[in-house]
């Protein structure tokens, strides 16, 4: 078995290539720095099967942040190296291209979004290029999947190139210059639609009042769209469902079973969000007030992803995040951060010193609410107005700025200006947005739901044992004093470790007034990250780093809590 | 003309002469194709000392301004 590693500048369609070498679905995007990870997967060749790995983009063998490491650790395990080159900018690509065929491996190289470099009229005379190269050269079309059965049939002919030995970095761009000369023809190119879209969203005067148009878009999207199938798919699935329930309640009659499964009756009727029951509100929270409101965010994040535009709007945003010691580059974390915080620390990854990826990581983790905790959000929130909700947002952005100016003043470290490509704009293809938001979606279920499980589970066992009354007592004093909540609140706070999404749950049957919800639900988003986000941040920051970032969102959480209480219940 | 980089007109087209900078700085941006005699066209400017979006070979890149002012230009005499 070998094992075959896809290598190549960032954005040039490696991962669409994996996923048709392997059949795995993983995520594609049109920015540069998608993946930051490695991914394995397994291909029959004949009788043989071999091991395919799918590492991170980079521009050269000498990495300059965390994903280009573990791109070049990817290669030094390598047996055969699938070289991915960007056919529309065959000249820089051959940078890489040409320090990997010095460094004594076998190579293929797919010539990708060869359809790409047709349309925009450039021409490459291929075998010309494989004599230059000494390797294999098959021009692909990833997306579409023409040109991957040669590739793999031709893997065996993977060769070593006779060795040239390793070259400088200048004249490795005089043979590059040579071999551009002899195999590419480039025929004038008319300006397009696309370009001036280019143009007109990166430029400051234009690119402020569209990015504004967009977001106001998105949201719009995301919230009417998810209303709109809650009221007309989940919230009727759940009134078939309701006669089974009840059933189910009449039939175990009272008692602990009844509990657990069913949880409080209220006005002798099931209330899916107040009930606590594993079988009401474990399954209403999760697919009829959470579930909607993914679909559409994912739906909506895949257009943004797929289409190009985030790297745009890194531009726009950079002269603000360098004040938070980022760069743009910091909006891809948080945006992902918005559907999950999991993915969003990941992402911080591209950025290219520790401080800059302790401070994306600890801001996600403190101010950028996961879409489960939004849409409860806007399901307990919305009945009293949209100001309530907007209260709660306006918090955690002034949360997000001051965090930034602060951290960006208390951390030693650099914090390195943007160099980032800008992708052309593609048209999002509609096979690809499905089965990315069919597998965030998969993803959210399948951990989500354990997790929700085990939180009523948890809150019911503590209720019995009477723990979350103690607690409620024991930090009443200072939840009442300070925050302005009752100290049932308490309980809510601590299963927000476990889930969100629950534990904004657990504040309605408390009777709380709209001004002490949008307190309670600010905090449950400032104070501590789920569980989840807290293993990644201590896998991505380390002990210490998670440490740190910890002690700085307790800070926060006492000092945001005690002065939005000033602010929205007097003294 | 001999200019820096963040000192052209937006639409201007130019020549790079040299990479100021140290030898870390260069060869990053050399990996992404900027060089010595590479053609780039300005395509924005932000404000406050914003970044800069330059066009190379029909590819747009974003550059902290503070990067771009070590890449030194000319504009050639159309
Ligand atoms: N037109 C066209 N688009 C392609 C082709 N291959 C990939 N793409 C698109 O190019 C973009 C980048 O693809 P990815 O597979 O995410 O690129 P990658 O090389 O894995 O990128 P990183 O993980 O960021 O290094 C996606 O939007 C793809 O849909 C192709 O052959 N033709
Ligand atoms: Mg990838």
């Amino acid at each position: 078995m070998k094992k075959i590693v896809l290598m190549g500048n960032p954005n040039v369609g490696k991962s669409v290539v994996f996923s048709r070498l392997t059949g795995a679905t993983v995520i594609t995007s049109n920015y540069p720095g998608t993946t930051v990870d490695f991914s394995r997967g397994r291909m029959c060749l004949g009788k043989d099967r071999h091991e395919i790995v799918d590492a991170p983009g980079t521009y050269s063998l000498d990495p300059s942040n965390r994903a280009e490491e573990v791109a070049l650790e990817m290669f030094q395990e390598a047996d055969l190296v699938i070289v991915v080159v960007d056919a529309t900018n065959l000249e820089r690509n051959l940078f890489l291209a040409l320090q990997i065929l010095e460094a004594d491996r076998p190579v293929v190289v797919a010539l990708n979004m060869w359809d790409e470099a047709q349309h925009s009229g450039i021409l490459i005379d291929v075998e010309r290029l494989e004599r230059e190269l000494q390797v294999p050269v098959i021009p692909t079309v990833a997306l579409s999947g023409e040109g991957i059965r040669e590739l793999v049939r031709r893997l065996d002919e993977a060769l070593t190139p006779r060795r040239p030995g390793r070259l400088t970095d200048d004249a490795r761009w005089v043979r590059i210059g040579e071999i551009v000369r002899n195999v590419q023809q480039v025929t004038h190119r008319h300006r397009t639609l696309s370009d001036t879209l280019s143009e007109a969203s990166i430029r400051p005067l234009t690119g402020f009042p569209i990015a504004v148009l967009v977001m106001i878009g998105a949201l719009w999207l995301v919230t009417g769209i998810g209303e709109l199938l809650i009221a007309l798919v989940f919230d009727p699935l759940f009134e078939l469902y309701t006669p089974v329930a009840m059933a189910l309640s009449s039939w175990l009659g009272p008692g602990i079973l009844h509990e657990v499964l069913i949880g409080t009756l209220i006005d002798g009727r099931i209330d899916y969000v107040q009930s606590m029951g594993l079988l009401t509100t474990g399954l209403y929270v999760p697919f009829a007030m959470v579930l909607p409101y993914i679909i559409t965010f994912y739906a909506v994040l895949a257009v943004f992803e797929d289409s190009g535009y985030l790297p745009r709007l890194a531009t726009l945003f950079d002269t603000i995040f360098h004040r938070f010691g980022l760069h743009g580059f910091g909006v891809i974390p948080i945006f992902l951060g918005l559907g999950c915080n999991v993915p969003g620390v990941l992402a911080a990854r591209s950025l290219e010193t520790g401080k800059q990826r302790f401070i994306a990581t600890t801001l996600l983790a403190i101010s950028v609410p996961c879409m489960a905790k939004n849409a409860m959000v806007f399901g307990i929130l919305g009945p009293y107005g949209p100001r309530y909700i907007l209260m709660v947002f306006g918090a955690l952005a002034v949360v997000f700025v001051a965090a930034g100016l602060v951290l960006n003043r208390l951390l030693p470290g650099d914090s390195p200006e943007i160099c980032l490509e800008i992708p052309p704009y593609r048209r999002p293809d509609p096979m690809t947005v499905l089965k990315k938001v069919w597998m965030r979606v998969g993803g959210f279920v399948r951990e989500a739901i354990p997790f929700l499980f085990l939180g009523i589970l948890v809150v019911n066992l503590l209720h019995a044992l009477g723990v979350l009354g103690m607690l409620g007592l024991l930090f009443a004093p200072v939840v009442q004093a300070w925050l302005g909540l009752p100290g049932e609140t308490t309980a809510a706070l601590v299963i927000g470790f476990l889930r969100k999404d629950l534990a904004v749950g657990m504040l309605l049957p408390l009777g709380l007034t709209p001004e002490q919800l949008v307190i309670a639900t600010t905090l449950l988003t400032v104070y501590f990250p789920c569980v989840g986000t807290f293993a990644v941040m201590f896998k991505e920051l380390g002990a210490r780093g998670l440490v740190k970032a910890t002690a700085f969102m307790a800070c926060t959480a006492v000092l945001v809590g005690g002065l939005m209480r000033i602010a929205l219940l007097g003294l | 003309m001999e200019t820096l980089l963040p000192a052209l007109t937006t639409g201007t087209e130019a020549v790079i002469l040299r990479l100021a900078g140290g030898s870390s700085f260069r060869k990053k941006i050399g990996e992404m194709g900027l060089r010595e005699g590479v053609r780039v066209r300005l395509v924005a400017k932000h404000l406050l000392g914003g970044p800069i979006v330059i066009e190379v070979s029909g590819r747009e890149i974003t550059l902290g301004r503070g990067m771009a002012a070590q890449i030194v230009v000319t504009v050639p005499a159309t």
